[in-house]
This record gives C-alpha cells, sequence and structure tokens, in this order.
C-alpha cells in the first residue's frame, strides 16, 4: 500500500474542471478519478475545444477545480505554496518566453529559480542538474546561442530542458508538437518517452499527434464532450474510446493500424 | 548567468571610464579647469586659483553626481520598465511616467498660486516637488498596469501609456493658461531639465531616493529574470508575481519621480541606454544587467552635460534637449542595424 502512495506521483479525486460564473458553472469534465504513476508517459488527446488545456491548467493549480481534489505526491496541491508546488510540477506552455533575447543556457538556468536564494545564484548543485537537462535533450552545442537564433524545434527542447532543470516528479507539457514538422514532432514525444523511462518522470503532455502517442504512451487520456477515458493505448483502442473522438462521418479510426484516416 | 567572475573585467573598464567622463565633465566648462586641479580639488589638494576651488565644490561636483544618479537611475528604471511590460520601446518617457511626473510638478507649481503667496511658498520646497513627482509618476504608472492586467497586448499598453502623456500635457496646458507668467516659466525651465544648482541638500534627497530604488531593483533581479519567460512561466516557478511586481513598480516610480523632479523631465536615456548596453554585455541576468545599465546611463548623461554646458562659452543649453539629440539617432540606429529591438 505504502509502496503505492508512493508509485502514484498525481492522484486526482471526484476533480470536477471547468470555470465558475455567477449564472452557473460551465462544466467540462466531471467526476474524473486517475492516477499518474513515476516514470510513466501520459498522453492527452482531444479535439480543439474539448478542454484539454483547462484539464492541464487545474492539475497544474493554475486554475481551480470546480469540484474535487489533486493529491500531489501525498499532499493536497490547493494546500501547498506556489513555491512548495514549483518543487513538485513544471511546466512546458504554448506561449513563447517573452523575451528571445535569452542564451539557451540562460533560459534552461531559470529552471533552478524554486531552488535558489533570493539572489539567484547557483550553487554546483544548480550547475550540475542544468549540465545534465542540457545533455539529455541533446542541446550542448546549441547552450550559447540566443533564443531568437533557434528553430521551433529547437526551442520546444530548450522548454523541455527548462522543465527539466526544476527537477519536479512530474512534468505537464501543453501541446509541446505544434509547430513542427512530422520528424520533430516524432522526436519531442521519443525524447519525452526516453525522459519518463531513464530520469523516472511522470509526464502528461496534451497533443494532436494520436498516431505517435498511441505508439509512444504508456497510458492515454482521450477527452470528448463531458466524458474522458484513461487507460492503456491497446485497451482504448479495443473498448472503440478513439472512434468517438472525431465525428465518424469525416474521420474513420482504423482499430488494426491504430490510425486515423479521412473517409471519402 | 553562469560565471559571473567573466564579468569583473567589463565591470573595470566602466568604471574606469565612468571616472574619466565625471572629471573631464567637472574639468569643462564656460572655465576649463586642469584635470591635475581638479584631482587635487576632490580630494582635498592644492589647487592654483582659490575660485576653481569654488566652482568645482559648490557648482560641478553635485552637478556631476546628479548627472551621474540621473542617468544611471532613468536608465535602470527603463530596464526595468522594458523587462515588466515585456516591451522593448518601454521606458519612463514613452509609458508616460514622465508627463506624470510633469503634472504632479505643474499642479504644484501652477497651482500654488491658487493657495496664495505664502502657502504656495512652504509647499515649494525640495521636498515637495519630489513628493509631487512621485506622486504623478506613480499614478500613472498604476494606471498603465491596471489595463495592462486587462489588457495582454504590450502595443495596447503603448498606446495607453502615450495617451496619458497626452491627457497630461492637455491638463498642464489648462494649468498653464490660468498662471501667471512667472510660474509659467519656473514651470518651463524645469521642464527644460537641469542638472545644476543643486544644493547639497537637494543631492542627499536624490541620492536617497537613488539608492532606495536601485536596492528595490537589485532585490527585484531574481523576480526579474524569471519575468523574461513571461508571467505564467514565472508563476509556475513559485514566483509571486503581484508582490514583485509591485516592488518593480514602487522601484520604478520612486527612481524616474525623484530624478524628473530634480532635474526635470529627461528624455531617451530610460529607452536607449538598456538598449545600447545590451550590445556589449551578452546576458539577459538582471543581476548582471542593473549595474551595467546603471554605469552606462551615468556615463551617457556625463557626456550629454559635458556638451550641454558648452566648453569654453558662457552658454548652456537644456539637457533634455542633448539626450533626445543623442537618444533618438541612437534608437534608430539600433533598429536599422538588428531590425528589431530584443530586451
Amino acid at each position: 500500500m505504502a509502496s503505492e502512495i508512493l508509485n502514484n506521483v498525481l492522484i486526482a479525486k471526484n476533480l470536477s474542471i471547468g470555470y465558475p460564473s455567477k449564472k452557473g458553472d460551465t462544466i467540462i469534465a466531471e467526476g474524473l478519478h486517475f492516477e499518474l504513476k513515476k516514470g510513466e508517459l501520459i498522453g492527452l488527446v482531444g479535439s480543439n475545444g474539448i478542454g484539454k488545456s483547462t484539464l492541464l491548467r487545474t492539475l497544474s493549480a493554475t486554475q481551480l477545480p470546480l469540484n474535487g481534489s489533486i493529491i500531489l505526491n501525498g499532499s493536497d496541491i490547493s494546500e501547498n505554496t506556489s513555491l512548495q508546488r514549483a518543487t513538485q510540477l513544471s511546466l512546458v506552455l504554448t506561449e513563447a518566453p517573452a523575451s528571445k533575447n535569452l542564451t539557451v543556457l540562460e533560459l534552461i538556468s531559470l529552471g533552478r529559480q524554486p531552488h535558489t536564494s533570493w539572489m539567484g545564484t547557483l550553487t554546483p548543485l544548480d550547475l550540475t542538474k542544468i549540465e545534465e537537462a542540457i545533455e539529455a535533450t541533446d542541446l550542448v552545442e546549441l547552450q550559447n546561442k540566443n533564443c531568437y537564433e533557434l528553430s521551433d524545434g529547437q526551442l520546444q527542447r530548450v522548454y523541455i530542458a527548462r522543465a527539466l532543470a526544476q527537477d519536479t516528479p512530474i512534468i505537464i507539457l501543453d501541446e509541446p508538437t505544434t509547430h513542427l514538422d512530422l520528424y520533430h514532432r516524432a522526436y519531442i514525444l521519443k525524447l519525452l518517452k526516453k525522459l519518463a523511462v531513464e530520469k523516472q518522470k511522470t509526464i502528461l503532455f496534451s497533443t494532436h499527434e494520436i498516431d505517435i502517442a498511441i505508439q509512444l504512451a504508456d497510458t492515454m487520456m482521450v477527452m470528448t464532450v463531458n466524458n474522458l477515458a484513461i487507460g492503456s493505448p491497446c485497451k482504448l483502442i479495443e473498448k472503440g474510446k478513439f472512434d468517438a473522438l472525431f465525428p465518424p462521418e469525416t474521420i474513420h479510426f482504423d482499430k488494426t493500424t491504430g490510425r486515423f484516416s479521412v473517409k471519402d | 548567468m553562469i560565471l559571473q567572475k567573466r564579468y569583473t573585467p567589463f565591470f573595470i573598464v566602466l568604471l574606469l571610464v565612468l571616472l574619466a567622463c565625471f572629471l573631464i565633465n567637472i574639468s569643462l566648462g564656460s572655465v576649463a579647469i586642469p584635470l591635475s586641479d581638479v584631482v587635487a580639488s576632490i580630494f582635498g589638494g592644492e589647487v592654483e586659483k582659490s575660485s576653481w576651488n569654488y566652482i568645482i565644490q559648490n557648482y560641478r561636483t553635485p552637478k556631476a553626481l546628479t548627472a551621474i544618479m540621473a542617468g544611471g537611475g532613468l536608465a535602470v528604471s527603463g530596464l526595468l520598465m522594458q523587462t515588466l511590460f515585456r516591451n522593448p520601446l518601454a521606458g519612463p518617457f514613452v509609458l508616460g511616467l514622465s508627463s506624470g511626473a510633469s503634472l504632479g510638478v505643474a499642479i504644484l507649481i501652477l497651482g500654488a498660486g491658487a493657495l496664495g503667496g505664502f502657502m504656495g511658498g512652504i509647499l515649494l520646497n525640495d521636498w515637495s516637488l519630489i513628493i509631487a513627482s512621485a506622486l504623478g509618476s506613480f499614478l500613472v504608472l498604476l494606471a498603465v498596469l491596471a489595463v495592462t492586467f486587462r489588457i495582454k497586448d504590450t502595443m495596447a499598453i503603448l498606446i495607453i501609456g502615450l495617451m496619458f502623456g497626452s491627457v497630461t500635457s492637455a491638463v498642464v496646458a489648462v494649468l498653464s493658461y490660468f498662471s501667471t507668467a512667472e510660474q509659467l516659466q519656473q514651470f518651463v525651465f524645469w521642464s527644460f531639465g537641469s542638472l545644476g544648482n543643486q544644493s547639497w541638500e537637494g543631492i542627499l534627497i536624490l541620492s536617497l531616493c537613488f539608492f532606495i530604488g536601485i536596492l528595490l531593483s537589485l532585490v527585484s533581479a531574481k523576480a526579474l529574470n524569471a519575468l523574461l519567460l513571461g508571467e505564467n512561466y514565472a508563476k509556475s516557478m513559485g514566483l509571486k508575481i503581484k508582490r514583485n511586481t509591485f516592488i518593480i513598480i514602487v522601484a520604478t516610480s520612486i527612481l524616474a519621480g525623484g530624478i524628473t523632479a530634480f532635474a526635470g523631465p529627461i528624455a531617451f536615456v530610460g529607452l536607449a541606454v538598456p538598449h545600447l548596453t545590451r550590445q556589449f554585455i551578452k546576458t539577459s541576468n538582471h543581476l548582471i544587467l542593473i549595474p551595467a545599465v546603471l554605469i552606462c546611463g551615468a556615463i551617457l548623461m556625463l557626456l550629454c552635460d559635458t556638451i550641454a554646458q558648452l566648453p569654453f562659452t558662457e552658454y548652456f543649453l537644456p539637457i533634455n534637449a542633448i539626450t533626445s539629440l543623442v537618444g533618438a539617432p541612437v534608437v534608430i540606429w539600433l533598429l536599422v542595424k538588428k531590425r528589431k529591438l530584443l530586451f
């Protein structure tokens, strides 16, 4: 039992997400129960506007849940200070950093902020963590470049490295594969898989790359209107959960290949 | 951010240039004083003419110190604005801070008449000028910030800053219409900007504002670094956005407001110096940038003041005109050279 609690890095209990308002809450999903385990790569899919970002924002405590609780490494997320959360959970957002003048090394070092003193001076431990993050994301040759010199694919690696340097058990990424070509989309998701296995991180990402995600993720979350199906990709395919993802008259899901195709 | 030691030679060179500019600034003017005598006077040695001693100690040294604090302080406040507003064009002048300070001072000088000569006389001392000017810039900054929380588009914020500028100049125009020629002249001279004629008391007040402002800026260095990634990333790294934004704003308004009160609205230093400094120093770490921008601002201001006092003549130009003449081409040159301004 104790080891199971340790293994479950993030637990959602009876979670309802959405937006509160005076006229009545807009509920996006309710009664969610799930556990995210250590070293697990979780892919979150769903069509545009279904509420993937809302779920990720709620899990990262950027947004309050309508109901229920999120347990992060044994303690309720709402009771933690923002600094405590920052040592548990790091984010890769869709937005680009405000300043493109930062060098790669500087941007990645910023990930150490929750661990540094008020001056932000880096200790030898901080430097080691930064170095590890740079090596894991294969950025050694780019580290002294400015961010405006990099391509979208390289930038995405830099953001992931920053989250790695923050050294948290959980990393949440909001659509890390947008704006990337096929090679880089596969590259980024393979990188996430490698980090989950080698560094024993729990990595949750939302994506539109369902084909690649099915092949790489340990667990998939399939979000449809008022429903969230969670399980291993194979089981979800068997249950036909992917069929409901898009309107069947336009997109068809082939269970044997695990691929989507456009219907004539 | 890593290996802060490698910036030591850079800072040594900067400080030497600053010292040289300081001495040259003191030595040049309507009466040229040899550098050796300048050094002697400052360190209490023998000076060839006693009048030189008087000029140096009561006129030129206070003026040079004001230039250092005004240039450094405005440049740092510009740097903070650029990071906080995520906009390379931000600065105390563009965001209407200086107009706010002008409005405060205008209400004080031009409105003092309404309170009668005696009361007006009491109101018009160094402290009240500072408070009016700092309050004016603080209020404008708060207004700009309130808008920032609603609108995420930074271009819109700049336009709003410019609008605040127009509104304040309109109010100043209305106030001028109802005031006496004497008051008007006092205000116009203040708005030309002047580093000279500071009493040692005034210098003391200015340096108090300067040190508090710089101290708060340095305390905010880590927060400013986090803000380079944007607010959401900063939050995700545990930064208390509201508290830190408030400290940064207080630092900026103390610096910009205090300096504007003493030296008048000085244009372009806040906008141009951070960009100029970034040409020499390849880091975005505010712990390095703040002191570097500070020294560069001080150097630029000393140089501008040296030009403004028109060496070997008895004339001097408004400092505001010189900083604009130097600053505007610098910004244009940077834009043309790099095609875009980054912060």
